[in-house]
């Protein structure tokens, strides 16, 4: 018998007996002028029973027909027979003495627990529906969908329903249905970002994949995820901000969609007064989209700077300008941005760190094209990058081709060619060591965030260690010269992406090829670019400013024939 | 997008929860949505989808229709003026027609208990010598079945009511309709939970005899009880009318028994009425129930809406009708509820849900004011107070209404969610929540104890194809 059982009933007699009854032994006990809902009593029934050595338990008010149920269920004995409607009987059957005494005691134990109830949870509360969530949020003005692509639309519609702007993270969503949703959201005045949208910074607020940046005057329109952190740390770091980064989905200026969502960004980033410059980030359009963007641009009253990762050139309206790298486009918006700059002037923001030293030890002016620390001796030999994020590879394809150079990716830019599907079955997920196949020759930069990597495992953004297989096989071939590689920060991103990184390094032949990478994060970030920085570079690796630095540091280590691609007036100037 | 990026940003998020976390922590008010792929087949979800963002004519139509619905199930004035043998009072009620609970079930396809009451009900009007002859009468077609919604009457579990039963009528005020419901017999062994042996049988003769009259006779002198204040103050101690009706049992034998006590000259057949009803803490359910088809019968027959009339288990089928698809039942197989079991008995002899008491959900009790009864949260799981207010407050994502009269005090007094739309039932993937109580199997046994169950989706994607139908 528990004391705390008999400190709780001081006063109120108890009985106890035992006998047999069919198998096992049968006990009651009587707490008199005790009573307890019997949802509650059930609950501790049938939470005893069926435990070690205990067939049944059972507590009821004895009222008579709660007698009869025990009696009709061998459950009575004496004791509990002489109950009264106003005491509780406890009844046991149980394998031995022991089991019985242990369970009528654990009984009691929970008798006198239960009135203290359950603690109270500290999780916030969780809501059936959208209705309900917006009825709990006044106020609520955005809806983040990132349900599986085959329920995304449906959840899109619904909070486009409910009057909230939404932002569809979602992937695998029929272009049909982006077009449906776009125009449903035009039609209600409200935003539809995505879908397949990995970042957006609002109102200074990062949603999904995004890095802390200060607020500014850049406003841009991104197709989705890399290509809008990697500019919007650039203008960080460059010392400006944004106003807002609406993300639109890749597929946004197709001609599918024909740039519902671009459209609607530019509408809304033009008659918002925080924004003075606007950049726009996105694959290639659709050749009827394109007439149209830049129909629609040229009557923007605000400057515009366009990166079309892979197109170079094509005529444009006076107020925008068409640069080849997300590099180039932070530099270009920062030079007209917060500073007031000449919308048309000069290309070189000011302190885009990427193509000058970050380390003070490039005092002397004009700053070299390197920064010392992106220095290694040529080794001529087949780039290989290694990405995160989609944008990053593909703006480093990009630069690959302007250099004359070929280049195959599993997402090829224009002019790349396409790889082949890894052998077998392409969507089988490889073990996180297993290095994706790599052809035997010629550049080859991966996408390892494609849908063929990520079956059944993380991205390599969440999980950066299943890009280490691949990093340690390619650092093992003998034909790769240099390693590109992008360490993606923010929020949504592995607290730690450098260590894999450094790990797989330390594992290297002392002759690896050399691994140049760039940072894409702030120093607001949570996992600091200062600290990621500092990691990698302690681990023999060379941190460019930028994607772009980092790809064009790898032409020089690995084709150092080769240009850069860059207009011999813009290379001049990038000097 | 303009109010959006004037900020600040308030966030519902639908899917990941690490994106709810970064977003409180960086300072963000965040709504969190508890989400689970939709139940409903992929034709039906589309169906729903299309029913409920209709545009122009035809979801003007459904929205009105649904509108006036509900306003009718809102605006009723339930009272309950009587007490009268189902002969007298239940229309179309006749020699050797047995009613039964949920929709129409022949008796080749009856649930063990529904034939063990409606075997019991023939010996006790004398159609039959013993059990035996009772089960060879309706095997070979001597008795007619009809269910009780057909005749304006509901019951609870089996729900058999035949000629000689007393059945309580409640009026409704507003609309001059009546509903009727029997007299609950108690816990135990009952005719509800299919019991018919001689006890059971016993009982229901005192009732017939003693009990009916007396109520209806105190009834009758008193002009009747009005019921909604009842409820309203029922709710307001704790009980949600299903599987709780303490409170309500006693405010209602405080209205009656004066009026009994002039009327009952017998004192001790007075005192065992009183007894009766004040040591049987489900005596209300039966009033409830009533209640509840005298309110959802006006919401009947509106077209082109999708609000649900009717929800009803015969422990085969589960049916529902909607109010713009008139009488059409739509039927898919019981669910099995999960709860907690008397002991010695466990879910191996439980019989499949059963029963008419489910009006009481569809007018926005039981299982909808389950945050009202925090003491029965206990059948659906951990059984906090939290969670009670939970099964509420997602009834919420499927109703129409709140109703103003039947307030929640733990949900700040919102009112308890009223008239179930299919169009959300399917959308949602939310189904309503019923509070029950369980029968053995084998008809005579009774009940074996109370739990939850879900009303199958399947009846709601049938129904609302039915009612698109109608609106082509």
């Amino acid at each position: 018998m528990s004391t705390g059982a008999g400190a709780a009933t001081a006063g109120g007699g108890r009985r106890c007996d035992g006998g047999g009854a069919g198998a096992g032994v049968v006990a009651n006990r009587v707490r008199r002028g005790f009573y307890l809902d019997s949802v509650a009593l059930m609950r501790i029934s049938a939470s005893l029973s069926g435990s070690e050595g205990v067939e049944t338990v059972s507590l009821m008010i004895g009222t008579p027909s709660n007698v009869v149920i025990l009696d009709e269920a061998g459950l009575l004995t004496e004791a509990g027979r002489a109950a009264g409607p106003d005491d509780l009987v406890l009844a046991v059957r149980a394998e031995s003495e022991e089991a019985l005494a242990a369970a009528l005691d654990t009984a009691e134990a929970r008798l006198d627990g239960a009135a203290e109830g359950p603690r109270s949870r500290g999780a916030a509360a969780r809501f059936p529906g959208i209705r309900a969530a917006c009825e709990a949020l006044p106020g609520a003005n955005l809806a983040i969908v990132s349900v599986p692509g085959p329920f995304a639309a449906r959840e899109a519609r619904r909070a486009l329903a409910a009057g909230l702007n939404v932002l569809v993270f979602s992937d695998n969503v029929p272009v049909e249905e982006e077009v449906a949703l776009k125009r449903e959201a035009r039609a209600r005045g409200l935003a539809l970002m995505g879908p397949d949208c990995g970042t957006a910074i609002v109102a200074g607020t990062p949603l999904a994949f995004a890095n802390r940046v200060r607020r500014g005057a850049i406003g841009v329109v991104a197709a989705s995820g890399t290509g809008l952190q990697e500019l919007s740390v650039l203008v960080h770091r460059g010392g400006g901000g944004l106003s807002h980064g609406i993300g639109v989905g890749g597929r946004d200026l197709g001609d599918d969609v024909g740039g519902l969502g671009t459209f609607m960004a530019l509408d809304a980033l033009e008659a918002d007064p925080d924004t003075r410059h606007v950049v726009i980030v996105s694959k290639p359009p659709g050749p009827r989209t394109e007439a149209a963007l830049l129909a629609r641009l040229a009557d923007c009253p605000k400057p515009v700077t366009l990166c079309l990762v892979g197109r170079d050139g094509g005529a444009l309206p006076p107020n925008a300008a068409l640069v080849p790298t997300l590099r180039d486009a932070a530099r270009r918006a920062l030079g007209s941005g917060p500073s007031g700059g000449d919308p048309a002037g000069p290309a070189v923001g000011p302190a885009v760190g990427p193509a000058v030293g970050p380390h003070g030890k490039t005092g002397a002016a004009p700053p070299p094209p390197l920064a010392p620390s992106l220095f290694a001796p040529p080794r001529p030999g087949r780039i290989v990058g290694l990405f995160s994020g989609g944008t990053l590879c593909a703006e480093g394809q990009a630069i690959l081709r302007r250099a004359g150079l070929a280049v195959a990716s599993n997402a090829p830019v224009p002019g790349a060619a396409p790889l082949p599907a890894p052998s077998g079955n392409p969507h089988r997920p490889a073990a996180p060591s297993e290095p994706p196949p790599l052809p035997p020759a010629g550049h080859v930069f991966l996408d390892l965030g494609a849908d063929e990597y990520t079956a059944g495992r993380p991205h390599p953004m969440i999980e950066p260690a299943m890009r280490s297989g691949a990093l340690a096989g390619t650092l093992a071939d003998p034909t790769v010269a240099v390693v590109v590689l992008d360490v993606v920060l923010g929020t949504g991103s592995h607290p730690d992406p450098a260590a894999s990184v450094v790990e797989v390094l330390g594992a290297a032949a002392p002759d690896r090829p050399p691994v140049v990478a760039s940072v894409c994060g702030t120093e607001l970030d949570p996992q600091d670019y200062d600290a990621q920085r500092r990691t990698l570079e302690r681990a023999g690796v060379l941190v460019a400013g930028s994607n772009a630095d980092a790809v064009e540091a790898a032409i020089r280590i690995a084709a150092p024939g080769a240009g850069t691609g860059l207009e011999p007036e813009e290379e001049e100037r990038s000097r | 997008m303009k109010d959006l990026l004037a900020g600040p940003v308030r966030v519902v998020n639908v899917g990941l929860e690490q994106f709810a976390s970064d977003l409180r922590a960086a300072g963000v008010e965040v709504a969190e949505v508890e989400w689970s792929p939709p139940a409903a087949d992929p034709d039906a979800l589309a169906l729903a989808d299309r029913l409920e963002a209709a545009a122009g004519a035809a979801g003007d139509r459904i929205e009105a229709a649904n509108g006036e619905a509900v306003d009718r199930m809102l605006r009723g004035d339930p009272v309950l003026v009587d007490v009268l043998p189902a002969g007298e009072a239940v229309p179309g009620m006749r020699d050797r027609l047995l009613l039964h609970a949920g929709p129409p079930v022949e008796w080749s396809r009856m649930c063990g208990p529904m034939r063990g009451a409606a075997a019991g009900a023939a010996v006790l009007e004398g159609w039959a010598r013993d059990l035996d002859e009772a089960e060879a009468l309706a095997a070979g077609g001597g008795l007619d079945f009809a269910p009780n919604h057909h005749h304006d009457a509901v019951g609870p579990m089996t729900g058999i009511i035949t000629r000689g039963m007393p059945v309580m009528v409640v009026e409704n005020r507003t609309f001059g309709n009546r509903a009727y419901c029997t007299v609950n017999e108690g816990l135990g062994k009952v005719m509800r939970f299919g019991g018919n042996d001689a006890e059971v049988r016993g009982r229901l003769r005192w009732i017939a005899e003693v009990l009916g009259p007396a109520l209806g006779a105190a009834l009758r002198s008193g002009g009747g009880v009005p019921l909604k204040g009842i409820v309203a103050r029922g709710l307001a101690a704790g009980d949600e009318m299903h599987q709780r009706n303490v409170a309500c049992t006693g405010l209602l034998l405080r209205e009656l028994a004066p009026a009994l006590a002039r009327s009952v000259e017998d004192r001790e057949a007075l005192a065992a009425i009183l007894a009766f009803i004040a040591g049987n803490d489900q005596f209300f359910l039966n009033v409830a129930m009533a209640l509840g088809k005298a309110v959802a019968d006006p919401a009947r027959g509106v077209a082109g809406s999708s609000l649900v009339t009717a929800m009803s288990r015969n422990g085969t089928d589960f049916g529902i009708r909607l109010s713009g698809t008139g009488d059409r039942w739509f039927v898919a197989p019981v669910e099995m509820p999960r709860g907690l079991y008397f002991p010695g008995f466990t879910e191996a002899d439980a019989n499949p849900d059963m029963g008419d008491s489910t009006i009481v959900e569809t007018v926005g009790l039981g299982g909808f004011a389950m945050a009202a009864a925090p003491a029965v949260a206990g059948f659906v799981g951990a059984g906090s107070a939290a969670e009670a207010a939970g099964h509420t407050r997602r009834m919420y994502e499927i109703t129409l209404a709140r109703n103003s009269e039947w307030t929640i005090p733990a949900l700040d007094f919102a009112g308890v969610p009223t008239g179930i739309d299919a169009r959300r039932v399917v959308a949602s993937g939310i189904a309503p929540t019923i509070n029950t109580g369980i029968a053995h199997r084998e008809p005579g046994v009774g009940q074996v104890g109370a739990g939850v169950v879900r009303a199958p989706m399947d009846c709601f994607a049938k129904a609302l194809a039915g009612l698109a139908e109608g609106l082509e």
